[in-house]
């Protein structure tokens, strides 16, 4: 049954090719934990990419319950804390993972600095790589704000702040990111905005050219 | 289209059908680029790494199940004693806004300048370092950069958490969603429904809300700036509420109150008649939130 569906569909569009060419990459001696024990350190790329997809997945089944308004942003945080089946569960895994994606991405770069991985020809993957850091760090700061609590709440007014002693540009960053005079209701949608639609948007598409690269270029031959 | 054979099967490496690319051929796929023991992504690889995963996610759900993400009281913006602390990650940033020399008229080089750099030369990394050598130990100078940006992000880090603490210790700060968790803990111990901080204190009903000398006073004699348009006070400013103060005072301390001032209240005696005050205290003595 499942083989006929997927040879009807494979006789239109020829997909076989598409998810061989994924299945039969070659995983080489060097980078194999299973051959080598030092080769570990080549999974915190994957584990990155394994927790960000944690970090969508929770963060889908928070916005089942999150409203993003000053009255009730933190009453509904409450509430799927507290009285929400596994909610705890779930935010406690969007609270760590935030955390954790920048643990493992900071390891993976190491990894990636220090094996010298990022040399020719493999320069630009290194740059997108970056970029996904930076996406990250934008992603950690704007979800900060949500719960709406006073860490919340002061830690973002600090982090503006910064943003406003920038030269020249400071000013609008500022009410940019407020979306007017002071940290209130329309900072704390436009701050929901990025975490949720904007930077995440980014970060797929820099992961699917981070992907598509590596799998161009191949991984780093051994030192 | 594909292939003719209706009835294929799922084929493994070696038998693959990736199609060869007439003319350039793209760089690796091919196992001839790492000999060695290489093996296909899927399935051999990928499981191996599923396991690795595994691992991961039940550590990651002790943590997560150990210590619940902190929740702490809602933002209060008049709120004055709150220390503010970012996420851990950039601490070492908001340690090094605290320099005077990367603050005040500095303020530029500690924003834009230093992070900069040191971001910049990060993100540019293969553009500075071309060199063809990939050990670590064969290029002194990209390794060393790198550990001491290392050292110092550890130690900036390490220095803000310890004068955040500091700043805990001295002023006798407790972080909200300890406090919180505490109070909860200590409701649930002794069988009561937690007290929910989401909820906002139920309002009191104005009683005679419309009376036009009351709110003529009440506008010109500038009560409303401090105790607020809705006689709500300020909880953070410590301004109490006028709304079922009935309850707590009488005719005589209200009068009392208006005449001659309490605390941060000014006194009103020589701003407004004794008739003025007289209505206004009758007024105020009769919001009581039983009278509803």
């Amino acid at each position: 049954m499942f083989k006929s569906v997927y040879n009807w569909i494979d006789e239109r569009l020829d997909v076989t090719p598409l998810w061989r060419d994924v299945a039969d990459h070659e995983v080489p001696e060097h980078v194999n934990p299973a051959h080598h024990f030092s080769a570990f350190v080549y999974c915190f790329g994957g584990l990155t990419f394994f927790i960000t997809v944690i970090q969508i997945l929770s963060g889908m089944f928070l916005t089942m319950y999150y409203v993003p308004d000053i009255i009730n942003a933190y009453a509904s945080v409450d509430y799927l804390q507290h009285k929400v089946p596994f909610g705890s569960i779930v935010r406690g895994m969007h609270h760590w993972g935030a955390s954790l994606v920048i643990v493992m991405m900071f390891l993976h770069t190491l990894r990636v600095f220090f094996t010298g991985s990022y040399k020719a020809p493999r320069e630009m993957n290194w740059v997108v790589g970056m970029l996904i850091f930076f996406i990250m760090l934008g992603l950690g700061f704007t979800g900060y704000l949500l719960p709406w609590d006073n860490k919340a709440y002061f830690a973002t007014k600090v982090g503006i702040q910064i943003a406003d002693s920038v030269p020249y540009i400071g000013e609008y960053i500022k009410i940019f990111l407020q979306g007017g005079e002071i940290v209130g209701a329309t900072t704390l949608t436009r701050f929901f905005a990025i975490h949720v639609f904007f930077l995440p948007g980014a970060l797929l598409a820099l992961l699917a050219a981070h992907f598509l690269m590596i799998r161009k270029q191949g991984i780093a031959g051994p030192l | 289209m594909a292939h003719g054979n209706k009835n294929e099967k799922v084929v493994y490496v070696g038998d693959s059908r990736v199609r060869k690319p007439s003319g350039e051929v793209s760089i690796p796929p091919d196992y001839t680029s790492f000999p060695g023991r290489s093996e296909a992504f899927i399935p051999n690889f990928l499981l191996k790494e599923w396991m690795v995963g595994c691992v991961v996610l039940v550590g990651f759900l002790v943590l997560t199940i150990a210590h619940p993400a902190p929740l702490g009281y809602p933002a209060d913006p008049t709120n004055s004693a709150f220390i503010p602390i970012p996420d851990w990650y950039f601490l070492f940033l908001y340690q090094l806004l605290k320099y005077p020399w990367v603050s005040g008229s500095y303020v530029a080089w500690g924003v834009v300048g230093i992070p900069g750099v040191a971001f910049g030369a990060l993100l540019l990394a293969p553009f500075l370092d071309t060199g063809k050598e990939r050990r670590f130990y064969r290029r002194p100078i990209a390794s060393a950069l790198m550990i001491l940006s290392l050292a110092s992000c550890y130690y900036l880090t390490k220095v803000s958490w310890d004068f955040y603490q500091h700043e805990l210790e001295v002023t006798g700060t407790v972080p909200e969603h300890i406090t919180r968790e505490e109070k909860a803990r200590e409701a649930a111990l002794s069988g009561e429904e937690a007290e929910s901080p989401a909820k906002p204190a139920e309002d009191v009903a104005l009683v005679d809300a419309d009376n036009a000398d009351v709110n003529a006073i009440l506008k010109s004699a500038g009560c409303i700036s401090c105790h607020g348009t809705d006689l709500k006070g300020q909880a953070g400013a410590k301004i109490p509420a006028l709304r079922g103060v009935g309850d707590l005072l009488t005719k005589e301390e209200l009068t009392e109150i208006i005449t001659n001032g309490k605390g941060n209240m000014p006194a009103f005696g020589d701003k407004l008649s004794a008739e003025e005050i007289g209505t206004l205290s009758d007024w105020l003595a009769k919001q009581k939130a039983a009278a509803e």
